[in-house]
């Protein structure tokens, strides 16, 4: 996890917010550092993690997890982290039938499928362990990240009942968080990912927007990151709170500053 | 007698380093973490693949693209496990040629290939590639070659006896395992036939694999996409890329290249149509195949034809689905083909996604104007400069190319100091044109007499004077 970003986002590992959907989404630039810093950030926390890696291979977190100061490795034998390797299942789904419904179900079929089989495979996942044992925290969905499953033929819908029906079990009924990450197609027109992207920022309590500078490349300011808190269930009376940084990505962490001071211009 | 020894012991010194090829091309420390490409072997061995090598910044395994100046591009070369999309140009001119320069370079470094088109053969594929330049005599031919397009007039030859220049050269016809990594090639020379008897290569070409009476189930993807994931699939078990197969301890790495995906003699529409029946068929395909790789020691490359496909979120989802992408856009046909600023070059290579892998961080260059050109041996990559140096030089002041020029300026086109500068400049310019009329008396004449100097401001606000005639310059 990245200190600075904790102190941006005002949470630390022991008293982080139970019951929120953070969506983050990225356009024009690579958001997964997002994602490496919440995955850090809730193993930290000793919450029982759920990942769903449909985008990249496990050695390629854990190897950037070690930088940041957690071992998946370890984090999976422990039972702590529940690890889905979408790469490597998706050739066992494909080339070998399964006998029961495997959760990347969806490849083998040819019309638009569901999400039914992940969703049985995260409530599995996250079930409250009743020996009472190595108790942790609260329940993590983490997902990298949904519009790999636009582009694999699923509809938006279908996405949003499974993000629907994930909320319900692991943040209304056990408690936990849930962080996705959505890709922001921009002005390429992507009718189901803006229905996707613009479904999720309803719902959600957090959202982490990272877009590349507007003037273009920058060697020493990566992007700009777009911080807005929301309350959806409440009226919208009260307003909500965004913020908006610079930041640079370094080897072992990424450095956030306001906008136009950075240390290279200075 | 020396240019014999010279001659005799090149080969020999050559030679040698073939005999110790495999050790030789690869430092030999000892990698620390487990190989990155998600291999099930997780104890640190020594690396000791021909044609590979560790990347500087992570340690992954890489692979060179064929082509050096790529190579520095991304960041070292090609990691293992990771697909290359090429984005063909509209005439698949360079896009084939960097195909084909994929495919050489795992003849010479003695990788296995794997071919696979749908409307070529890849037995005539592997005949047109192009010629490795192996030898230190090749290496002076090719330096030769750079120093005649400046000076074409010298020819400049090696120097030996009369008597050994009747000889026949010394040719490099053993099945090679370079020590290099990285190797040039002649385009106009078609590669030796025993450097590809001495390959190991498997061929998919689609009209072969698809029978005329054949049942197609509705499935969820093309049939074509189905036949050849399985015969990759088939080929990497097999011969144990995979780790899986105990017996099979491969050592070697696995090159795949496809030719032409996603056109419609795949069987995919979505070059024809904006949203067909298999409009998700390709991205499926090149999930499961990056999940192929990312579990095996295979580097893959794609052309693809994305200037054809009708859907432009297909594209989307397509770079995000792969590692490297790279863009290709030729001049040939095009209005720029007749644009000075662009007549050094054949057209220009847009890096437009490079992979962040075991890393937060990535190798991108900082240049992002990039132009080829491609000569008999060589393919150069370079910067394209800022065209205001060459065509709108009079209206800058001298001073102001120079902050252009630097690559890392701030003040590169289109940055907001660049335009604010120019901005205030062209508002001052009005300004110092009716001062140059009003003030221009002219100064105290030394010599002829038929040159007079106009005094007065034209001074920039710096305080230069300007000596060569501008846009504002007064006829004497």
């Amino acid at each position: 996890m990245f200190p600075e970003l904790n102190n941006l986002l005002n949470t630390t590992p022991d008293k982080a917010e139970q019951g929120t959907l953070t969506l983050l989404c990225d356009s024009k630039t690579d958001g997964s550092f997002l994602v490496h810093h919440f995955l850090s950030f809730y193993l930290k926390a000793n919450c029982k993690v759920c990942f769903v890696a449909l985008i990249q291979s496990f050695s390629h977190y854990n190897i950037v997890g070690q930088k940041l100061g957690v071992n998946l490795t370890m984090a999976r034998e422990r039972g702590q982290l529940v690890f889905l390797e979408g790469l490597k299942s998706a050739v066992d789904v494909f080339f070998r039938a399964q006998e029961k419904p495997h959760p990347l179900q969806f490849l083998r079929e040819a019309n638009a499928g569901n999400l039914k089989p992940l969703f049985e495979f995260v409530r599995e996942a996250l079930k409250p362990v009743d020996s009472g044992e190595a108790g942790w925290t609260y329940p993590v969905l983490l997902v990298d990240d949904l519009s790999v499953l636009l582009s694999l033929g699923l509809g938006a819908v279908a996405v949003l009942d499974f993000i629907h029906y994930c909320r319900v079990t692991v943040c209304w009924e056990l408690k936990g968080n849930i962080v996705v990450l959505v890709h922001d197609s921009g002005d390429v027109e992507d009718e189901e990912n803006d229905i996707l992207l613009n479904g999720l920022s309803h719902q959600s309590h957090l959202i982490l927007r990272a877009e590349g500078l507007a003037t273009g490349f920058c060697r020493d300011v990566h992007g700009q990151l777009r911080i807005l808190w929301r309350r959806p269930s409440q009226s919208t009376s009260q307003r909500d709170q965004s913020l908006t940084y610079q930041y640079k990505i370094q080897d072992r962490s990424v450095s956030f500053f306001a906008k136009g001071m950075s240390p290279a211009v200075l | 007698m020396a240019a014999v020894a010279t001659c005799g012991g090149d080969a020999g010194s050559v030679g040698s380093a073939v005999a110790t090829a495999s050790k030789s091309n690869v430092t030999s420390f000892q990698r620390r973490g487990p190989r990155a490409s998600g291999t099930n072997d997780s104890s640190p061995r020594l690396v000791s693949i021909t044609g590979t090598r560790p990347s500087v910044r992570n340690g992954q395994l890489l692979v060179s693209t064929g082509l050096p100046a790529l190579d520095q591009l991304l960041g070292g070369g090609l990691a293992v496990g990771t697909v290359l999309l090429i984005e063909e140009d509209k005439y698949n001119i360079y896009s084939s040629l960097l195909f084909k320069y994929f495919l050489a370079e795992g003849i010479v470094s003695g990788h296995t290939l794997l071919v696979a088109s749908a409307n070529e053969d890849p037995a005539n594929i592997l005949q047109e590639l192009p010629a490795p330049l192996l030898d230190d005599n090749c290496k002076k031919e090719f330096d030769e070659d750079v120093y005649n397009h400046k000076t074409p007039e010298s020819n400049i030859k090696m120097k030996i006896a009369w008597r050994y220049q009747l000889l026949p050269k010394m040719e490099q016809i053993r099945p090679v395992s370079s020590s290099r990594f990285g190797h040039y090639y002649d385009t106009s020379k078609r590669i030796p036939q025993e450097l590809i008897e001495a390959s190991k290569w498997h061929g998919f070409f689609l009209p072969e694999k698809i029978s005329s009476t054949l049942k197609v189930e509705p499935c969820s993807l093309t049939y074509g996409y189905i036949k050849l994931l399985q015969f990759i699939q088939n080929i990497i078990y097999e011969e144990g890329f995979d780790g899986s197969n105990p017996q099979k301890k491969q050592k070697n790495i696995l090159r795949i290249g496809i030719q032409n995906l996603g056109s419609p003699l795949w069987g995919d529409d979505i070059c024809c149509t904006e949203n067909g029946d298999s409009s998700h068929s390709l991205t499926k395909f090149l999930y499961v195949l990056r999940g192929l790789l990312r579990t095996s020691l295979s580097a893959c490359i794609i052309t693809m034809p994305t200037h054809l496909i009708q859907n432009k979120a297909v594209i989307a989802h397509v770079t995000n689905l792969s590692d490297i992408v790279v863009g290709l856009e030729s001049f040939i046909g095009s209005e720029r083909e007749t644009n000075p600023l662009y007549k050094d070059y054949h057209g220009l290579i847009h890096i437009r996604q490079i992979p962040r892998l075991n890393n937060l961080v990535c190798d991108e260059s900082d240049v992002k104007d990039l132009g080829f050109k491609l000569k008999r041996k060589l393919f150069t990559i370079e910067w394209v400069q800022d065209n205001y140096l060459r065509q709108e030089r009079n209206i800058y002041p001298p001073g102001f190319s120079y902050l252009l020029k630097q690559k890392d300026s701030a003040w590169g086109e289109g940055s907001l100091q660049h335009s604010t500068f120019l901005m205030s400049f062209l508002a001052k310019a009005t300004a110092f044109a009716s001062r140059l009329v009003r003030h221009s008396e002219p100064l105290k004449q030394t010599g002829s007499g038929r040159i007079c100097q106009a005094a007065g401001p034209r001074l920039w606000h710096d305080g230069r004077r300007q000596e060569a005639p501008g846009l504002l310059g007064i006829p004497p």
